[in-house]
């Protein structure tokens, strides 16, 4: 039955081949390949995440396995494979259920693009490559899916990067701005692999293998914890600490954290559902399932732990840092962009404070709402784009405050609820859940988690930077929701704005209900009244696998501060939202945008990341790649080579001249001229005639005669 | 009786005589001729050493035979080149036949 | 005695016509010149007493050859008028060759080799037994004789055929 596991990444990628092969020319059967082979998957993913979640002592410590031998290595053959154990299981239940969701939704969002089979096909690619990477059991696997899904997303991102002549879908400045946002993503993100890469490759040279249950065991661990090397500049630092921060570049490249987190919000470019699908349920979601599944390694050092420290600082940072821009975006799905940074953030904070099952809870929650999320904001687009093309049929032209129109601006929108409601109600339902709504939101017991635990283990700097985090995301979300769906339309598409069809908003209907009820699998036992329905399920299945891992998941008691602190953020940010963007009719103009002047500027140009790496990194590479262009080309190489080359022929010419034409010419015409002189002196023997030849017989046999005779 | 080396002395001035006529004529029916007298140079030296040395045995005359048949067979060929020849070339002379000259 | 008196004119008669035969500048008279030494060297077998072949010789050489030559003269009349010189450039050359082969052969048949002269009669029946020799021990001879006078007689009809082309 376990063999059955290699179908989960085997079938989207069987669809993918035949679409690609076979069915490109007919649309329906390409999307109903990728569709049926994913909800096979989902099925199948379903009946060993539940097998693996409802035994958890069992399958935390022995994985439901499916292994081949793949190449032999020095000592040892490279055994590959996939395994389910818990975390597994918990990653399994999110991800092919997310995707299938994602893709039933894109039968209608695509409908109508002339490259809709080509969609699915890299849908089902990418669905292969974040299922594979889940299931991998061993880390060089899980690369190679893990790159699959970075090519998938390039493809996806850049997906309206090109249009043929005639093609009138999207136009020059959206190919152009589609085209920089996929290499961008895919440019970003590889630095990340990079170093990751050679933490991997380290790995592999100080452990011998690449298998999870390997690497990961508790003698290896213990052995990289002790075993201490010298970094340059750093000093002296265990193995386990260089390679888990060397992973976790990997996790920083594909999660979007702050050094590079500037793919993430141009990767809006691509498809609405593409951006859930990274978003969600896969891309991010690889980063720090990455990172939980080796934390081990990264909590073995005990002691002063650089890695641990590392992984906090960055994942506070982010989270208050990109909460901060997405204040100040009016693009419906920048700001979700970024509150995505944010909220992996989040997770990364609470992997560094050592909250593994708070992270893990937070990774699937998240998934959920901001899947959601997504899906209702490319309702949204979807909508406007509409509205947008029904005005402009009847030639109304209107004046948009000098902008031009948008079908993402949020500042177009306005009284969106009215048109459309469902979108509108999953959409509120989803920010809620994202802006930790108490009590009732999968979104609140999950953040709320990692504040306790925070508050609890003593890291109060974390504990206030994320709780000041969680007032600006519960703000922006606020802002959102009201820019969007309140007020009145503000503009002629906005009033011709309708619901979207049913292949759209049945998703959103189904993962509104997980955005709410989700996080009631997680309700801390202890909390007052609630703890009793939900006891803390996912917390203690996660935490067997946790033990199963060595790691000492403490059950804090609760502690009503840091809970209070977090709801009053919550409430507080949504009512601020409230108080600025819902109470008065909005313009064009943001109503923050005078009051805050340059602190707006700086946060709605975020921070200027982009063109700091634009002027440095890239124009460095650039005057380098320039600067060995012209060594190459201009200064040193080429002439070096057509130096080289002129010595071969002025060489060459030389001996001609010199030893060809005067030596060699002239032997060989010697012994032609000798050859046809000797051929003129005996031409004159052959006479043609007999009675010549008859002579010199005669003389011939007279002189024998006369030989034998004297 | 005459001596042996008498008829042999004969003999030899003829095949000289033929063979001059060879060498050094232009007709080809005089190269002919030539030939001709060399071959009776050598039938008489046949029957010559036949009456001297062997008289009991004929096998010098049935050469003798044998040689007057070839040279009438040559005589008979060679005038069929001949005519041929002057059909062709207009001419009998050996010296103007060098289509093999070098 | 008379024996030698007449070989010797016999001799002189029959090589002074070979002579001329060679020498001649009128291929006519070389042909006819060609007879008399003919009948010179029939005179010769009279003499070394074998008369058949002597009138073989007649028979074939004066009868046979010499007809067919001066036929061949005539048929290619054109070159007989001597508006040419008869001999061609190596003339000299051929009789100084001819001279010294001449004298080097007499050296040595008269001079140089003792023959085993035998003084035996010729046998009466010696045409008898040239006949029968002929069927019997050289008759592989005789017969290619034979065949060679058939191809002969074939080819020159074939040769001398005027073609159609």
């Amino acid at each position: 039955m376990d063999t059955l596991l290699v179908l989960i990444p085997a079938l989207p990628f069987l669809a993918f081949i035949t679409i690609v092969l076979v069915t490109n020319h007919d649309k329906k059967l390409s999307a109903s390949l990728t569709i049926g082979a994913t909800a096979i998957s989902w099925l199948l993913g379903w009946y060993f995440a539940f097998r693996a979640l409802l035994h958890p002592e069992h399958y935390a410590s022995h994985p439901m396995r499916w292994e081949v031998p793949w190449f032999p290595g020095g000592h040892s053959v490279f055994v590959t494979g996939f395994q389910v154990d818990v975390l597994t299981a918990a990653m399994l239940f999110m991800v092919p259920f997310l995707c299938l969701l994602i893709f039933i939704y894109s039968l209608g969002y695509m409908e109508g693009d002339p490259r809709f089979s080509r969609f699915f096909a890299y849908l089902a690619l990418f669905a292969t490559g974040m299922l594979g990477f889940i299931l991998a059991d061993n880390m060089l696997l899980a690369f190679i899916f893990w790159e699959l899904m970075g090519v998938c997303s390039y493809l996806l991102i850049g997906f309206w990067s090109f249009r043929k002549p005639g093609e009138t879908h999207i136009d020059h400045a959206q190919v152009v701005r589609a085209r920089n946002a996929s290499l961008k993503a895919f440019i970003t993100t590889r630095v990340g692999d990079t170093v990751m890469l050679a933490g991997m490759v380290l790995l592999y040279a100080m452990t011998g293998s690449l298998r999870w249950s390997e690497v990961l065991s508790h003698e290896t661990l213990e052995m990289l914890a002790h075993k201490v090397t010298t970094v340059p500049i750093f000093g002296a630092a265990p193995w386990a600490t260089v390679l888990a921060i060397l992973i976790f570049w990997g996790a920083i490249g594909k999660s979007a954290q702050f050094p590079l987190h500037v793919w993430l919000p141009d990767a809006m470019e691509g498809p609405t559902p593409v951006s859930a699908l990274i978003h969600a349920a896969t891309m991010v979601s690889a980063g720090v399932y990455l990172i939980i599944r080796t934390f081990p390694l990264f909590h073995i050092v005990e002691g002063y732990n650089g890695a641990m420290w590392f992984v906090a600082f960055i994942g506070t940072f982010t989270a208050f840092f990109a909460a901060t821009i997405g204040v100040a975006q009016f693009d419906i799905k920048r700001v979700l962009a970024y509150s995505t940074i944010s909220q992996l953030g989040y997770m990364f904070a609470a992997l560094g404070i050592g909250a593994y099952v708070a992270a893990a809870f937070h990774l699937i929650m998240h998934a959920f709402f901001k899947a959601l999320l997504f899906l209702g904001s490319g309702s949204v687009i979807h909508a406007m784009h509409h509205g947008h093309h029904v005005v402009h049929e009847h030639g109304h032209h209107e004046d948009l405050g000098g902008l031009e129109f948008n079908p993402n601006d949020m500042r177009f929108m306005g009284g969106l609820l009215k048109k459309m409601p469902i979108t509108g109600w999953t959409f509120i339902a989803g920010g809620l859940s994202l802006a930790a709504f108490p009590v009732v939101t999968a979104g609140f017991w999950s953040k709320d988690e990692i504040l306790a635990e925070a508050w609890h283990n003593g890291h109060f700097w974390v504990f206030w930077t994320l709780a000041i985090a969680a007032f600006l995301t519960a703000f922006y979300t606020g802002r959102q929701i009201f820019m969007t769906f309140f007020g009145e339309p503000r503009t002629e598409a906005a009033k011709h704005a309708h619901e979207s069809p049913k292949t759209m908003t049945y998703p959103l209907i189904i993962l509104a209900f997980f955005a709410i009820a989700g996080g009631w699998v997680g309700i801390p036992e202890t909390f007052p009244v609630l703890g009793h329905i939900g006891r803390g399920w996912f917390q203690s299945v996660i935490a067997t696998q946790a033990e199963a891992f060595h790691i000492h998941v403490e059950h804090i008691p609760f502690n009503p501060t840091p809970a209070l602190i977090s709801m009053a953020m919550a409430l507080g940010g949504l009512a601020v939202a409230w108080l600025i963007y819902g109470t008065r009719p909005l313009g064009f103009e943001d109503p923050l945008e005078r009051p805050l002047n340059g602190l707006w500027t700086v946060l709605h140009n975020k921070y200027w990341i982009d063109e700091l790496y634009q002027n440095t990194i890239i124009a460095f590479a650039k005057w380098l790649s320039v600067t060995l262009y012209k060594f190459d080309d201009v200064w040193v190489i080429d002439p070096f080579v057509d130096g080289v080359g002129r010595f071969g022929r002025w060489l060459a010419f030389t001996t001609r001249r010199f030893i060809d034409e005067q030596i060699i010419d002239r032997l060989v015409n010697l012994t032609a001229w000798v050859s046809n002189l000797l051929g003129e002196w005996f031409r004159q023997i052959q006479t043609g005639q007999v009675q010549n030849y008859l002579l010199a017989i005669l003389l011939t046999v007279a002189v024998l005669l006369l030989l034998g005779v004297v | 009786m005459v001596p042996l080396s008498w008829y042999l002395t004969v003999a030899a001035l003829l095949f000289v005589l033929g063979l001059y006529g060879v060498l050094s004529r232009r007709n080809a029916v005089a190269i002919l001729m030539g030939v001709e007298l060399m071959l009776n140079a050598v039938n008489i030296n046949l029957i010559a050493f036949w009456r001297y040395t062997r008289p009991d045995n004929v096998a010098g005359l049935v050469f003798a035979i044998i040689v007057l048949t070839v040279a009438a067979a040559e005589a008979a060929v060679g005038l069929a080149l001949f005519i041929a020849l002057y059909r062709l070339r207009e001419t009998v002379n050996v010296d103007e036949i060098d289509l093999l000259k070098g | 005695m008379v024996l030698k008196v007449v070989f010797l004119l016999i001799s002189l008669f029959t090589v002074g016509s070979a002579f001329m035969v060679v020498t001649h500048r009128n291929l006519f008279s070389s042909a006819l010149f060609l007879v008399a030494s003919f009948f010179g060297v029939a005179a010769l077998y009279v003499l070394l007493e074998a008369t058949f072949l002597a009138v073989a010789q007649v028979l074939i050489y004066v009868g046979a050859i010499a007809t067919l030559i001066v036929f061949a003269i005539m048929l290619t009349r054109g070159m007989m008028s001597g508006r040419t010189s008869p001999r061609n450039d190596q003339a000299v050359w051929a009789g100084l060759s001819s001279v010294v082969l001449g004298l080097v052969l007499l050296y040595v048949v008269v001079y140089r080799v003792r023959w085993p002269v035998v003084e035996k009669p010729v046998p009466p029946d010696t045409i008898e037994r040239l006949g029968s020799a002929l069927v019997g021990p050289y008759v592989i001879p005789f017969e290619i004789a034979s065949v060679l006078l058939l191809a002969a007689l074939i080819g020159a009809v074939l040769i001398a055929r005027e073609r159609e082309i």
